[in-house]
């Protein structure tokens, strides 16, 4: 087959036919060569050639692109920042490690917001990745070099992180499927902290059956080097064959799929919705009535960890050091200026926010309030899953807008994570998929179950990925 | 004036003996190279995670049951937030609102808490260095970096520095009972910092504190804790007030310094440790923690006192556990050793008091020489020489053998004794007249002859009757 | 809402030095931001318990067995400094 064919077949038919139609080291380097002439800025490194021996396991060779602040063992893992800049770590992250023991060898590492904080990827520390859509656009971020890398079609899948919305969001603004499972079934070791209570690791595919062959190899057993780590009650995860949606019961949440959302994605979200209906699923407006306040609580949550995270970065062990040349001997000037210098306006932004948050006096205030409004949303979620399989929103509030469009205006571009945000905080696992265009650009439509459910969630989403099919090829051209 | 009482509230890290790291595999370091006992967790690597020992648990647990404290249902880890060099993630997980114990007692002082966290990395002073612009610099070795700690913290229970190394002395002896670590100052497995602060005496309101920081030895305890007591109470006579401050004590001058100044107040911006999950204390590890516990000293005095010995020579014996083991493994190889009170408790107590050595000597063996010791079988002084040759040469295992070899038995019979104080006071005639004047202070010069002329095997006692009788006294 | 001062002192606790112009920036985006959060101030959240961990896991323990250490070569690799096997840094007394 010739390489323009190989990387037009998707994760799971190139699984199937290598070793049959082509080798794994043909498929590999015509990734690598298509990864290698990237314009959109989507890797920060890619590997200098297909592995040594031809790997063995279920994922037949099949190569995967993984976000930057996954370690991966002699290999740059940078998080984005510069104050990582050239770190190659002596480890590598568990879920990393798995995926290759299962066949899926290391293409290349993707571009990232600095420490996963942000919707755009324009908080890189080493330049913004481009829409392949629209290449005056942002992807979406944090994991924007992962989406725009498997949409652009200069990888077959790669892994993303997701704390508030970063693999979902991205996911739907370049227009593939992106699943941020429940908190706990993927392992966080080697992933180089955001927020720890939040983040996740989960696929970016062009499929939604990619997707699940990519997540079955991710989860499963729990790491006995993560503490919050578990193992998923399904063992291995069913890959999805649903075509309808008979009996499913979808609850619509009110305050996260009106006021605020953009009329064409709005458009789109209903369409896919009488598709659902079409399909036999019921469909029925639901409460999440405290979903408004989830963007506040988390962003309380998440900087005041990653205030404490973000710590470690002081210039003694690993990345940057700057040594501030007015106070050569001084360590709190080394400390000062190695974090001045080494961290972009976006984590400054929420490493103060989460200090603040944390620090005396305050802390009743808004760091034990959030994680109080963290339980009620969590029984908001409980509730609305008495009555409903699935709950259904538009994955953001827009389609991907231009660079620079948001980066004056710090909580507007918050504003993005409105939709994605609640089921980060109840820790339940949530899916983007393409629901359509809206002025030529990528929808996305969430779907989120309740813990554990990514087997009923894959399901529907493969069953509605049929229905709505979406063309995904443009990005590819 | 008024009288100043001293108010103190000891906080104590004790190492915890386990093979491996408080949150990590690495195992504990005892002087290897700097950072070859390390890995991405203890030495804070971007996406590195902890979890927990459960051995460092079980000990946290085996202190509290020795505490007498409550030991929580649910205990939960938190981040302390600050940014130095010997902290690798610039926080250390530690507990805080929900320690592993709570209350209890040792001795005369209460235990306000006891909670698990991790050690610090050492930081060595290396002066100038060409590498960084010739300025001062220092060296970071992660190795102790992680080691299991538990925290100690009183009540402010203590009133004087004599009583803070007697509390510690029972700290130190109840923990090597336990088995939970090395316990050693000197070699900062404990560590002790003290709260001070003075009060006119008889008033129930506290002072301004100040926290006396990591000192490492027993006499420095005591030493650095009545320099801030002197300084204290020099402060509050010249009618000023004592600043909030933390000080360190120097031994060699005998000076405090403050360490930091208020303006770096610390704001630690505890909040729960989101990588760990809640430790949830089982039956199973109750029970497991239970049946590690061995006797602990304050019983152990309880039931030697009940087998006879006094209640100074039983404290003696249960705060040293190597003599406390002599004792019981003699007592018990004794003819009639049955655990009931027996005569010949408080005469073994006494030699294992006197002589550390007959500590290492076989259980029956020593028996057997206290028992002949104590029948006049053998004089003291000729005891004393049968232990000798025991702990010389361990194949030695019969006093009695060595007793015939050596010539040692006592001369003890009248008949055989008598002539020999004759001839002493024959040949002494100046002090036979003293002490037939009743002036009995050379009485030693007669003893001294008599032992000589026996090789150390007549029994003073009968040798100053005989002299009483021969001069009619 | 913030003033320059909150940002400096909490820049001073985060260990982070702001340009002088940044400062001003945090100062107005800070509060911007920390308006919208403390919209939660408005919810009666009485007797409801904080979530830490969202999953209910416990006593996730590990055997008190050794694993291997790292070598010390990789240890250092990525460090600014180094000196006689160990990290070098500005003494933390000499400030
Ligand atoms: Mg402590
Ligand atoms: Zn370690």
């Amino acid at each position: 087959m010739r390489p323009g064919e190989l990387v037009e077949l998707t994760a799971t038919e190139a699984v199937a036919r290598c070793g049959v139609d082509f080798t794994a080291a043909e498929l590999f380097d015509a990734y690598r060569e298509r990864a290698a002439a990237d314009e959109l800025n989507a890797f920060t490194w890619i590997a200098e050639e297909a592995p040594a021996q031809p790997p063995a396991g279920a994922l037949g060779g099949v190569p995967l692109a993984v976000k930057d602040l996954f370690c991966t063992e002699g290999v740059p893992s940078q998080a984005g920042s510069r104050i990582l800049e050239g770190y190659r770590p002596p480890y590598t992250a568990t879920v990393v490690a798995r995926l290759a023991r299962a066949g899926a060898p290391l293409l290349g590492k993707t571009n990232q917001d600095e420490f996963a904080m942000g919707s755009s990827n324009e908080n890189s520390g080493f330049g913004p990745t481009l829409n392949p859509w629209d290449r005056t656009r942002v992807p979406g971020g944090s994991s924007g070099g992962s989406a725009a890398a498997v949409a652009a079609g200069l990888a077959p899948w790669a892994l993303g992180t997701d704390t508030g919305g970063s693999i979902r969001q991205p996911a739907a603004l370049c227009g593939i499927v992106g699943l941020k499972p429940t908190y706990g079934t993927v392992s966080r070791y080697g992933m180089i902290a955001f927020a720890s209570s939040l983040d996740q690791a989960g696929p970016l595919a062009r499929t939604v059956a990619d997707a699940a062959l990519l997540y079955r190899h991710m989860t499963g057993e729990a790491d006995p080097l993560d503490s919050t780590s578990l193992g998923h009650p399904d063992g291995e995860i069913a890959l999805p064959t649903a075509e309808r949606l008979d009996g499913v019961r979808i609850g619509v949440p009110e305050e996260l799929a009106g006021e605020g959302v953009e009329p064409g994605v709005l458009a789109s979200f209903e369409a896919a919705l009488r598709t659902a209906r079409e399909l036999g699923a019921t469909v029925e407006p639901c409460r999440l009535p405290h979903a408004p306040h989830a963007l506040s609580a988390y962003y309380v949550i998440a900087p005041a960890e990653a205030s404490s995270n973000l710590a470690r970065y002081d210039g003694v062990r690993y990345g940057l050091r700057v040594q501030d040349p007015a106070h050569p001997d001084d360590l709190v000037s080394m400390y000062t200026a190695t974090r001045h210098d080494g961290f972009g306006a976006e984590v400054k932004r929420r490493v103060l926010i989460g200090t603040y948050a944390l620090s005396s006096g305050y802390y009743d205030a808004y760091y034990g309030r959030a994680q109080r409004v963290r339980t009620k949303i969590a029984e908001d979620f409980r509730a609305a899953f008495a009555d409903f399989d699935l709950v259904a929103t538009p994955t953001s509030p827009t389609v991907a807008f231009e660079l620079g469009a948001k980066t004056a205006d710090p909580l507007a571009m918050y504003l993005n994570d409105f939709c994605t945000v609640p089921a980060s905080l109840a820790g339940v696992p949530a899916i983007s998929i393409p629901s359509g265009l809206s002025e030529g650009l990528p929808v996305g439509l969430q779907l989120i179950g309740p813990a554990f459910s990514e087997a009923r969630l894959l399901d529907a989403a493969h069953a509605l990925e049929r229905a709505i099919g979406f063309d995904g090829s443009a990005a590819r051209a | 004036m008024p009288e100043w009482e001293p108010v103190i509230g000891l906080e104590i890290h004790v190492q915890l003996n386990t093979r491996t790291k408080m949150f990590c595999g690495c195992e504990l370091s005892f002087g290897e190279e700097p950072n070859t006992r390390t890995c991405p967790t203890c030495l804070g690597l971007p996406g590195a995670l902890p979890v927990t020992n459960e051995a460092a648990i079980h000990r946290g647990l085996m202190i509290g049951l020795a505490l007498g404290s409550r030991l929580a249902e649910r205990s939960v880890f938190h981040r302390k937030n600050y940014f130095y060099p010997d902290s690798p993630k610039a926080y250390q997980i530690s507990q805080y609102d929900e320690p592993l114990c709570l209350g209890g007692s040792l001795g005369d002082v209460r235990i306000h808490r006891v909670h698990l966290e991790e050690d610090a990395a050492k930081l060595v002073h290396v002066g100038a260095s060409g590498r960084i612009h010739g300025a001062d610099a220092s060296i970071v070795d992660f190795n102790r970096c992680g080691t299991p700690l538990v925290e100690i913290v009183t009540e402010p229970d203590v009133r004087s520095a004599e009583q803070a190394r007697e509390f510690l002395t029972l700290l130190r002896v109840t923990l090597r009972q336990l088995g939970v670590s090395d316990v050693n100052m000197e070699e900062g497995s404990l560590r002790c910092d003290a709260n001070i602060s003075l009060r006119p005496a008889g008033s129930e309101a506290l002072g301004t504190k100040t926290e006396l920081k990591n000192m490492n030895s027993f006499r420095f305890i005591e030493r650095g804790i009545n320099a801030e007591i002197a300084r204290q109470a020099a402060i509050l006579d010249a009618g000023e007030a004592v600043e909030q401050e933390t000080l360190h004590f120097d031994p060699r001058s005998e000076r405090l310094t403050s360490l930091r100044s208020k303006e770096e107040a610390h704001d630690y911006r505890y909040f729960p440790e989101p990588d760990l999950v809640p430790i949830a204390i089982t039956a199973e590890m109750l029970d497991a923690a239970r049946a590690a516990m061995p006797e602990l000293p304050a019983a152990r005095a309880e039931r030697l006192e009940g087998l006879g010995v006094s209640a100074d020579s039983a404290r003696l014996l249960a705060f040293r556990p190597e003599l406390g083991d002599a004792f019981e493994a003699a007592l018990a190889a004794a003819p009639d050793g049955d655990g009931q009170p027996s005569p010949l408790a408080q005469s073994l107590a006494n030699w294992l008091a006197n002589e550390e050595a007959a500590a290492t000597v076989e259980p029956a063996a020593l028996a057997t020489l206290v028992a002949m010791a104590e029948a006049r079988e053998v004089s003291r002084e000729g005891a004393r020489q049968v232990l000798e040759r025991l702990v010389s040469d361990p194949t030695h295992a019969n006093p009695r053998a060595i007793v015939e070899a050596e010539g040692l038995a006592a001369v003890g019979g009248a008949d055989e004794l008598a002539p020999i104080v004759a001839a002493a006071l024959e040949a002494n005639p100046d002090v036979a007249e003293k002490l037939r004047g009743g002036d009995m202070k050379p009485i030693g010069v007669i003893v001294g002859h008599v032992m000589r002329e026996t090789r150390g095997r007549a029994d003073g006692g009968a040798v100053t009757r005989l002299v009483r009788e021969q001069l009619g006294l | 809402m913030i003033d320059r001062e909150q940002v400096l002192h909490v820049a001073r606790l985060a260990r982070l030095r702001l340009d002088d112009d940044e400062v001003d920036r945090m100062a107005v985006e800070l509060s911007s931001i920390l308006g919208h959060v403390e919209r939660i101030s408005e919810l009666d959240l009485e007797g409801v318990p904080a979530t830490t961990h969202v999953v209910e896991v416990a006593n996730a323990l590990r055997a008190d067995e050794p694993a291997p250490s790292l070598p010390r070569d990789a240890v250092l690799a990525a460090a600014p400094a180094v000196q006689d096997g160990g990290f070098l840094v500005p003494s933390p007394t000499a400030s």
